[in-house]
């Protein structure tokens, strides 16, 4: 069971990589923001498992307030979009 | 039974991830692109944690994991509608309105 959840890590963090394609190359800057708010919710999923793989608890906690800060930089992020 | 939850839930998750990160990646239009990965965040998030519920069993953590789930809900939907509309309004009051 513990090589499922290496394996799923190691495919989330690929994925990471595909999205940060679009971020990089994404022609407006919504779509950058899109892909990066792909990146926050893969990146809250990898902090919970690696937190199981290493029998840490607290990890969830960085994961509660990561999810917390994530949602505030995009409401912000998005209000610079419309005032553009 | 458990291993078998947990492989079936974790499967799931990892499909809906990858298919939202190709949407994202092949898609024309940035509203299309929003669509995707608004799939991605709940569905695929949902799934994932759901599973690594499973894995725990029942304490004080799994408790945890269903509030980052709920608040993923909440939360992750509102910030994608959030920036398409403001793409929208941006385009609305420029001289070419087509989207």
């Amino acid at each position: 069971m513990i090589s499922l959840l290496n394996f799923s890590l190691i495919f989330l963090s690929f994925t990471i990589f595909l999205c940060m394609y679009r971020a990089i190359k994404g022609p407006t800057i919504a779509d950058r923001i899109i892909a990066i708010n792909v990146v926050n919710t893969k990146v809250i999923t990898i902090i919970i498992g690696v937190s199981f793989i290493y029998h840490e608890t607290y990890f969830i906690d960085v994961a509660l307030v990561y999810a917390l800060i994530s949602f505030t930089a995009s409401i912000l992020i998005s209000k610079v979009i419309k005032e553009s | 039974m458990k291993s078998i939850f947990f492989f079936i839930f974790l499967i799931g998750g990892l499909f809906f991830f990858a298919v939202g990160t190709l949407g994202i990646l092949r898609f024309p239009d940035l509203y299309t692109r929003a669509h995707s990965s608004a799939k991605c965040d709940t569905l695929g998030a949902f799934l994932t944690l759901m599973s690594f519920c499973i894995y725990n069993g029942l304490n004080m953590v799994t408790l945890k994991i269903v509030l980052i789930i709920i608040f993923l809900f909440i939360t992750t939907p509102t910030a994608t509608h959030i920036i398409a509309r403001g793409n929208y309004e941006r385009k609305e009051d420029s001289e070419n309105g087509d989207f």
